[in-house]
């Protein structure tokens, strides 16, 4: 069911603006005013979720320690698994962001005659993860290609890396492949695992398909339903440096880009709502971000309330008689 | 009281999901996996809102009539409040890589046992309620009302998580499931949602200073009575001050290392230690209890039962605390205690009087682990050691959850163990240091009526234990928790019988040659010591000390 | 702790970050530039529409590629002459016969980085 709403709705929203361009001609409406609609709300939507979540305190330091914490001299510190210092808890977050340490430790467990209980390392997800992240991440900048005027050298490198192997015309990106690998794998994994299954929502199926749904207009555009890019790097140029181009230059840019834009499009409008935002969370999670040092620097909590405590007091109160009867030392006699 | 199945019953366990969604709440209660609700009296003497007699089996929990509005705003104001919960409601894609890693769900396979799902039980009702989209798409989007099922649904799941954080550490966001389920259970406790377990030695402690709820008298009569005790084994009479002013350090430790066994023999440890070295140390009845339910229980009620030890040292004048062997009560010294009732600037950054260890780490705090202190101790050579003493012991460790993931107390111990005992063997990696496994007793679940469960949680450590019990003959399981010690006796007795659960200190106590002692024929459980070991069995011992030793340096 | 400045901070080289192509514009002043190809005058029509050369050109040499080096077939029939030689060397720069105010306006445009020249010159008087 909620694998069925997620692909009807990944339908419906390709085919919103092939007939919104093809058989109503809205070419403005889709390549202009939703794009910049698309971009306003996903730099708000950003920047406010960031801000929300930041306005709520760390009340307590909560690191999870993963190796050994800072002690004696002869004791050697794993300053990245558990880091004391702010350039340390910088090198965890490093590698939790960059190369999704935590993920990296993923093991499966099954249970064999015995009993035993065996954990098999299991670096698949890891795999694909990274996979897809990075692919993803190239991908997003080449496209900068089509805002950026002069192409700037790092993009043409960028390219000239991904089309290293020179195979098929256009060369084919190896990102390409990997991106669409990988999702596809990611989402076979959703449906094959029966626990992933059983996990998922149609918030979790829905960004992949969309995430899909993107490569593949992109990939169909490059390699099979050709289209005017000089068109579309007009369009890019025009919209970044708030001068978009008229109808007359958008018509001449085929139905399969449109399509394309407003998957991006959607993307960038669900982003902020959704779990996309792990993209900024990451950064945020205080069991990784901050430093296991709580017994060093005092941590404060901005809203450390007035609790009722029990005082020594009332406990020598109700508790004299028996205290002094067991030769325990007492404030008043 | 329900009967528990029997091992061979209960390893039948089958992971695969069943076919109803999860967002179904219907929980069964079936008799074994879950805890008594706590006494309205209890609620009572603490303050806590909606005091009432309930049962868990109860059909009408007789909740308040705006329970809803209550649980809503308690979500709301903790949102606010902590920026973790506010971002592991958001930030989860439901990866799954934390699935398999709960001990209750590798020992029960119920699904809501899957981290990602215990958050979602939650979550759901949080993207109803809070989130934009949830507002918009309402079921579609994930989202589920907050009805009387879904809150029995969560008490039954968040009474099944032993906030041991090991999810966490697999987690790509470092989401926590223990911040999460101590979120869930404070929002419970504001509608009077409460196991006895947690409340009445929350309660115990606020009244008397300890868990157990044992008065000032008892508490001294415990101490003198082991000291007596250790006088049998050791032929040395120490001295164990209590209440004492002006002592140089205060020692606190886990109520029940002076009233339950196997914990008392690591008392019987610690006073020979103290002795030896010539400790000036007191004891407090005031601040007797080193563990905190109130983490258990909400924070600030952990607030209120950690201001003791600060107190306390205040109030004697000592320049700094250790600290005993005891699992949560270091998340909370670790992780909570400086920021809940700090600044502790009336006291001394930590100095060991007989090395002049300066505890650099806990400048601030004040307070130093007892394997910190004593691993300084070894290694300076103060200590007279006769590891064979300990011969008879073939041994394990278990790294508790706490010392673990919030703290990473990973040498020291070892530190300890490996210059008190020849006979040492590690469990496999993927079970220990910041992957170990939980008993499948904290967070207040270690209770008589929930046996089953217990049984189920603690089934991969057990498994781990059997592993090297099996293959190194492994007797003893070393551990430096109190409700480890407490709770995984039964559990090895069901799943691994012949292997048994001592404290380091324990060890250490057996291995300590102190001044003027007798002959030290037992030790201290009073087993008498090998006289002569099998000289063979004593070689695979040592060689199999130096390869794990060697794997795992 | 207050971490708001950290994470301004963070924010702020986010949006740097994905921000770059528009302070790179304004740096660089050219987002308006829309290249001009510069088109031959000896002839009006090219071996295909020219819609459909400006967006497939490249499956067009390919192919010619294909048929000239591996099924040694040189020639071929278009709208233009019913005897073409399939050459980019010889048929499409005889008359688009400077490269540079020709293919690499669009290409430098495009940031597009073909491989034909690895192999082929440049007729001389582009050079």
């Amino acid at each position: 069911m909620k694998l069925v709403l997620s692909v009807l709705a990944i339908i419906v929203l390709a085919l919103v603006p092939w007939v919104g361009v093809s058989t109503m001609g809205l070419h403005t409406v889709f390549g202009v005013v939703l794009p910049y609609l698309a971009i306003a709300i996903f730099l708000v939507g950003f920047v406010w979720r960031i801000l929300d979540w930041a306005r709520s305190p760390v009340p307590f330091r909560i690191p999870t320690t993963c190796g050994q914490q800072k002690s004696h001299s002869w004791i050697k510190q794993d300053k990245v698994e558990n880091p004391h210092s702010f350039w340390s808890t910088v090198g965890r977050m490093l590698l939790e962001v960059l190369f999704f340490r935590s993920l990296f430790r993923n093991t499966k467990a099954g249970i064999k005659d015995g009993p035993r209980l065996v954990y098999d390392s299991s670096k698949w997800l890891w795999a694909l993860g990274m996979a897809f992240h990075y692919s993803f991440l190239v991908v997003f900048l080449r496209h900068f290609k089509y805002f950026a005027e002069p192409t700037p050298d790092w993009v043409l490198g960028l390219q000239w890396v991904d089309n290293f192997f020179q195979v098929g015309l256009p060369v084919i990106y190896l990102t390409d492949v990997l991106l669409i690998g990988a999702v596809s794998l990611l989402f076979i994994r959703r449906l094959w695992s029966p626990q992933v299954r059983y996990i998922s929502l149609a918030s979790d199926y829905f960004p992949l398909l969309l995430i899909l749904g993107v490569a593949v207009s992109g990939v169909w555009m490059r390699y099979f339903a050709k289209t005017d890019i000089l068109a579309v790097k007009q369009l890019g140029t025009g919209l970044i440096s708030f001068s978009p181009v008229g109808a007359d230059v958008l018509s001449g840019i085929g139905a399969v880009f449109f399509i394309h834009l407003f998957l991006v499009c959607c993307l960038f409008i669900y982003f902020p709502f959704s779990k996309l935002m792990h993209l900024g969370g990451v950064f945020l999670s205080p069991t990784r971000n901050l430093a296991n040092n709580s017994r060093m620097k005092r941590h404060i909590n901005p809203w450390n309330p007035e609790v009722k405590v029990h005082t020594y007091d009332e406990y020598e109160e109700e508790f004299r008689d028996v205290m002094k009867a067991a030769g325990l030392p007492v404030e008043k006699e | 009281m329900a009967k528990t199945p029997k091992p061979n019953e209960l390893i039948q366990i089958d992971l695969t999901p069943p076919s109803r969604d999860w967002e179904d709440p219907t929980v069964e209660f079936r008799p074994g996996t879950w805890n008594y609700a706590a006494d309205p009296e209890t609620l009572k003497y603490l303050d806590l809102p909606n005091p009432r007699k309930w049962q868990v089996s109860d059909e009408d929990w007789q909740l308040p009539e705006n329970w809803q509005q209550i649980i809503m705003e308690g979500f709301k104001d903790r949102l606010q409040r902590f920026r973790s919960f506010k971002v592991f409601m958001d930030v989860c894609v439901r990866c799954g890589a934390c699935a398999d890693k709960c001990h209750y769900y590798i020992g029960s396979g119920d699904p809501k046992n899957m981290p990602v799902l215990r958050a979602e039980l939650l979550r759901s009702v949080y993207r109803n309620d809070f989130t934009a989209m949830g507002k918009v798409f309402g079921k579609m989007a994930g989202g589920r009302e907050l009805t009387v099922d879904v809150l029995k649904e969560w008490f039954y799941y968040f009474y099944q998580c032993t906030e041991c954080r090991r999810c966490s550490v697999f987690c790509p966001y470092g989401i926590d499931t223990a911040e999460i389920t101590m979120m869930a259970r404070e929002m419970m406790n504001l509608i009077g949602l409460s196991i006895e377990w947690i409340l009445t030695p929350a309660s115990n402690c606020f009244r008397t200073g300890n868990h157990l709820g044992i008065q000032p008298h008892g508490f001294a009569d415990s101490i003198e009575f082991a000291v007596e005790e250790l006088e049998e084994v050791t032929g040395v009479k120490v001295d164990a001050p209590m209440n004492k002013k002006g002592a140089e350090i205060l020692f606190v430790a886990p109520s029940a290392d002076y009233f339950a066994s196997p914990h008392y023999y690591t008392l019987l440890g610690y006073l020979a230690l103290f002795h030896e070295i010539g400790l000036d140390y007191t004891w407090s009845s005031y601040a007797s209890e080193g563990g905190n339910f109130g983490l258990f229980h909400s924070n600030e009620m952990m607030k209120r039962l950690n201001s003791k030890i600060y107190a306390e040292a205040k109030r004697l004048g000592v320049k700094w605390i250790l600290g005993g062997e005891c699992g949560h009560m270091w998340r909370v010294l670790n992780q909570y205690m400086d920021t809940m009732n700090g600044p502790a600037d009336f006291l001394e950054v930590p100095k060991s009087p007989i090395t002049g260890t300066v505890f650099e780490n806990a400048r601030s705090t004040k307070m130093v682990h007892v394997t910190e202190f004593t691993s300084d101790l070894i290694k300076h050579g103060k200590l007279k050691l006769d590891p064979s003493r300990n011969d008879h012991w073939r041994v394990t460790f278990h790294d508790s959850c706490n010392p673990a993931r919030a703290m990473g107390l990973f040498e020291e111990p070892r530190y300890v163990i490996k210059n008190v005992a020849n006979n040492f063997f590690e469990m496999p990696e993927n079970t220990i240091r910041e992957q170990t496994f939980c008993c499948g007793s904290g967070a207040g679940l270690g209770t008589d009526e929930n046996m089953e469960m217990r049984m189920r949680g603690g089934l991969p450590r057990a498994n781990a234990v059997k592993y090297v019990h099996d293959k190194h003959d492994v007797n003893v399981l070393c551990c430096i928790c109190a409700i480890d010690k407490a709770t995984l006796p039964p559990l090895l007795e069901y799943w691994v019988p012949g292997v048994e659960v001592c404290g380091i200190h324990e060890l250490l106590g057996n291995a300590l040659v102190m001044k003027g002692e007798n002959d030290r024929s037992t030790d201290l459980r009073g087993t008498p010591i090998a006289e002569e070991a099998d000289p063979t069995e004593e070689a695979v011992g040592e060689s199999g000390t130096t390869k794990e030793g060697a794997k795992d340096e | 702790m207050n971490d708001m400045p950290k994470i301004i901070i963070g924010l702020v080289i986010f949006l740097m970050l994905i921000g770059f192509p528009l302070w790179y514009n304004v740096a660089n002043d050219k987002a308006g530039y829309v290249p001009d190809m510069e088109l031959p005058d000896t002839a009006d029509q090219c071996v295909r529409d020219t819609e459909w050369m400006r967006t497939n050109h490249m499956d067009l040499l390919n192919d010619w590629r294909d048929l000239v080096v591996r099924d040694q077939q040189r020639f071929e029939a278009n709208q233009v002459s019913q005897q073409m030689e399939m050459s980019l060397s010889n048929t499409c720069m005889d008359c688009h016969d400077n490269k540079s105010t020709f293919c690499d306006r669009c290409h430098n445009y495009m940031g597009v980085q073909p491989y034909c020249w690895d192999c082929h010159l440049e007729p001389e008087e582009a050079i």
